[in-house]
């Protein structure tokens, strides 16, 4: 991890880094108001996995992740109750900053969003500056990697002073993935994240998706059936904000339980 | 300190900063309504109000009263209102309906612009132009320098209004074969009508405040209304007048008469804003029924 | 058809034709303020505009003369003094408002802030010379005489009628144009800068500084000009607070001097004077050299704020 090093990291039990459970919501509900848009959603993400999120639209899924890093409460009126575990952990307990859980599990939108002030460097940079890594070899270091990963560093490699939102729209959302991946997460969520996107730049990001498990553990959020069994180990299905099945991707897709899911899943509605 | 625990403190003393400022900028708010009134009130009384000022020869001698400069400012905001308030209208109007042209972007800037004039100036253009030509000091040229700065908060705040009113009531009655022309004044206008008060309430109440387009077009006076080609009194000539002299009671007389004006200025605002927030509620009542 | 068309284009033309009442005025001010600066203007020429003795008395020794420099520079030092002092309580005021404060209180505590533009100017300088240049004089100015006394800026026994006071005074009352402006820049800016921000672990304070702040620069500058040629532009406020100096005793030199802008030289002085006298004209040129300074600044702040965004003319008080 890098700067602070002070943060709540170390997990609950003794073996929890050989843990196989990233993450973890236990009866997690949430509402915008009096509008109640999750209920009682309790499921596992498994390390180094890839798990998908699918439903119709209005679900519930895009709420779903945003209560992982706590981005939910950032809307006025907006609460939740249940527990959600990083590495055992409740992230929602009092003397817990969001700000620091929001460095541990990242995100990517829907709709790219690198910083149209900044350059592409500075995109990348911009997490670590604020934990106060200064410019230097270990700044540009983490910035490549961050960048190679998100395989976008040979087509910016010269631009690097560009600023971030002059590259084409699949460009801009792996930079978004290089600027959340430069603070070293733990976790990735991402938002539908090629929805905006043509094809070809949708393939290329999942490519991206399935190398990302590796280091990282991913939860994607997408109406795309075939992109969910193309990339993930594991899939949810939410729908009406509640949490009908999930299960490995392969188990879901061949053999749902639910009669729900094996309606959308055949695309009688979505 | 770790720079987390840096950047937590850095936030904390952020949000009192901000919170700081406003308690900074309500301060003198506070301050000037407390000030005003403590020092004020204790002037008024029916013979302050209508009573004329009494020269103040004799210590302790009381100073009078105000009665020439109340009945001066409502004298002007009558004669302003008269000038500034049709003509606003019709720019706006002109503006609005008519505006999607270099003209009307020129006159829409020249208007802002206009807003923000300095009021000294004013005073002295309309002294040159009207003044002078008279040859004595004027209502007539009090109200002339004060439509410089109504006409064009009207004129904007006019086309704000009339933009407000959707595309749909127009072109419903056109489509009735009403001409243009009388659809903007009878309906268009009409569906307007609270923004319009709104707009030309706020610009009298700040008009009714300014000082410095009177001091060279009425003067000033210790006596009521004599005439369109005399100097006239006016409260925030009065004001200034009495607060700056060396006399005590002259000075408690400003006081009093600052009370009444802030009195004036501040109920036309707050007055306003109520009936806006009722209001709001009749305008959507309105439109259903023309939809109907 | 026809005659319909005729009734509309009269009316078309009617308002149009009254619609001109906004150049007519900007054209009567400038002609009639330059012809009757012109005989200064004539007479002085450039040492008008850099000059600082003001002479309307003549004596073998001193001639009349007329130099607006000391209230060219009042003007500018005032506004220079509201600017510093009113631009970041602005900032924060619609920080405040826009980041950070609880929906039960946005609608109040703007209207507060509103209220204060709704205080004539008179009633500021009523106010300032009666109390606040109290708390001015003996809570800023003397301190900061006694510690810091060979500052330049700080030289001068301070009694409250002065550069500061009237530039502070200016602050207070440029503070609802520019905190309602940079409400709306701020305002407009898109919520997925600040989401992205907030993902990379940015505490609130860190979002609107490096992110909501940066992109919203241009409006807030367009804001502070704005507040700029408000500035400029007071009148009866400043004249009660600067102290009434003359010439080049009105010099800007200290903040604690008593000094004089170019309105509050007008407002003061222009009805001692008789017309057809050079003393006469030399306050139309003041006049017109505010007119002028006023107009550049306020167009250059219309065109700036217009482009960002739309603004609602002359209701931003």
């Amino acid at each position: 991890m890098i700067g602070d090093a002070d943060i709540e990291k170390t997990p609950a039990a003794s073996d929890s880094a050989l843990s196989s459970e990233k993450m973890q919501t236990i009866g997690l509900s949430a509402w915008f108001g009096e509008k109640r848009a999750l209920k009682n959603i309790s499921l596992t993400i498994k390390t180094n996995s890839v798990t998908a999120i699918i439903g119709p639209s209005g679900c519930g899924k895009s709420t779903f992740v945003r209560c992982l890093n706590r981005m939910h409460e950032l809307v006025p009126g907006a609460r939740m109750s249940g527990r959600v575990l990083l590495d055992g952990r409740d992230i929602y307990k009092r003397d817990v900053d969001p700000v620091l859980i929001r460095r541990r599990v990242g995100m990517v939108f829907q709709k790219p969003n690198p910083f149209p002030t900044m350059s592409i460097y500075d995109n990348v940079a911009a997490g670590l500056r604020l934990t106060g890594v200064k410019r230097g070899k270990s700044l540009d270091d983490i910035v490549r990697q961050s960048l190679e990963q998100a395989t976008l560093w040979d087509e910016v490699k010269d631009d690097l002073k560009k600023p971030g939102t002059s590259i084409s729209g699949g460009q801009q959302q792996r930079l978004c993935i290089a600027r959340a991946i430069a603070l070293q997460p733990e976790v990735i969520l991402m938002d539908e994240p090629c929805s905006a996107l043509d094809p070809t730049a949708t393939a290329k990001i999942e490519e991206l998706i399935v190398s990302l498990k590796q280091n990282y553990t991913v939860v994607i959020v997408t109406h795309n059936m075939q992109q969910a069994a193309r990339v993930s180990d594991f899939t949810a299905f939410l729908y009406l904000g509640e949490l009908i099945e999930y299960g490995s991707t392969k188990d879901m897709f061949e053999n749902p339980t639910s009669e729900i899911t094996e309606k959308y899943i055949t695309g009688k509605f979505g | 300190m770790t720079s987390y625990t840096y950047r937590k403190f850095k936030n904390r003393l952020f949000f009192v900063l901000c919170l700081g400022c406003v308690i900074i900028a309500v301060v003198p708010l506070v301050s000037i309504l407390f000030e005003v009134i403590a020092r004020g009130a204790p002037q008024l009384s029916l013979q302050f109000l209508t009573q004329p000022p009494q020269p103040p020869s004799l210590p302790g001698q009381p100073a009078g009263g105000i009665g020439p400069a109340i009945q001066g400012t409502l004298i002007l905001i009558v004669l302003t209102s008269l000038i500034g308030i049709p003509i606003g209208v019709m720019s706006g109007v002109f503006l609005a309906e008519y505006g999607n042209n270099k003209y009307a972007a020129v006159t829409r800037t020249i208007n802002d612009v206009l807003t923000e004039f300095p009021s000294i100036v004013v005073g002295i253009t309309v002294f040159l132009a009207v003044v002078l030509s008279l040859g004595h000091f004027s209502p007539i040229a009090g109200a002339v320098a004060l439509s410089f700065i109504l006409i064009p908060i009207v004129a904007r705040t006019t086309e704000e209004s009339l933009k407000l009113v959707p595309n749909s009531t127009r072109e419903a009655s056109l489509a009735l074969g009403v001409r243009r022309w009388r659809t903007i004044v009878s309906v268009v206008l009409p569906e307007a009508g609270s923004g319009l008060v709104t707009g030309s309430l706020l610009a009298v109440a700040r008009i009714a405040g300014e000082t410095a387009p009177l001091i060279m077009t009425i003067l000033g006076s210790q006596y009521f209304f004599q005439g369109f080609n005399q100097p006239m009194d006016a409260l925030p000539l009065r004001i200034w007048r009495d607060v700056t002299s060396p006399y005590p009671s002259q000075i408690a007389q400003g006081w009093g008469a600052a009370l009444v004006l802030i009195l004036v200025v501040l109920s036309l605002n707050i007055g306003v804003r109520v009936a806006t927030a009722r209001r709001s509620n009749g305008a959507h009542a309105r439109l259903g029924e023309i939809r109907k | 058809m026809k005659i319909s068309s005729l009734e509309d284009d009269l009316f078309k033309i009617l308002a149009a034709v009254i619609a001109a009442s906004a150049a007519v005025i900007l054209i009567v001010t400038g002609y009639t303020l330059f012809n009757g600066a012109l005989p200064v203007l004539q007479r002085f020429g450039t040492y008008f505009f850099t000059g600082t003795q003001w002479n309307p008395n003549a004596t073998p020794l001193y001639p009349e003369i007329y130099g607006a420099l000391p209230y060219l520079l009042g003007t500018l030092v005032t506004a220079a003094i509201a600017l510093l002092i009113g631009v970041p309580i602005s900032l924060g005021i619609a920080i405040f408002l826009v980041e950070m404060s609880p929906r039960g209180l946005r609608v109040p505590v703007s209207y507060l802030i509103e209220l204060l533009a709704a205080v004539p100017s008179v009633i500021y300088g009523l106010w300032g010379l009666f109390v606040f240049r109290f708390w001015i004089s003996d809570y800023v100015e003397t301190p900061l005489h006694t510690y810091l006394g060979w500052f330049p800026a700080f030289r001068g026994t301070p009694f409250g009628l002065d550069f500061l006071t009237a530039g502070i005074i200016l602050a207070i009352m440029i503070i609802p144009t520019v905190s309602s402006i940079s409400r709306e820049v701020i305002r407009a800016v898109p919520n997925s800068i600040r989401e992205g921000a907030y993902s990379i672990g940015a505490t609130k304070w860190e979002v609107i500084r490096n992110w909501v702040l940066s992109y919203g620069r241009s409006g807030i500058f367009g804001a502070v000009i704005l507040g700029l040629g408000r500035a400029v532009g007071e009148t009866m406020a400043v004249t009660m607070l600067i102290g009434n100096a003359s010439g080049s005793a009105a010099m800007p030199t200290s903040l604690f001097k008593p000094g004089q802008t170019m309105s509050s030289l007008i407002a003061n002085g222009f009805l001692e004077s008789s017309p057809g006298t050079l003393l006469y004209s030399a306050y139309i040129s003041v006049g017109l050299l505010l007119l002028l300074l006023s107009l550049l600044i306020n167009v250059i702040a219309q065109v700036m704020v217009t482009r960002i965004f739309k603004v609602k003319g002359g209701a931003v008080e």
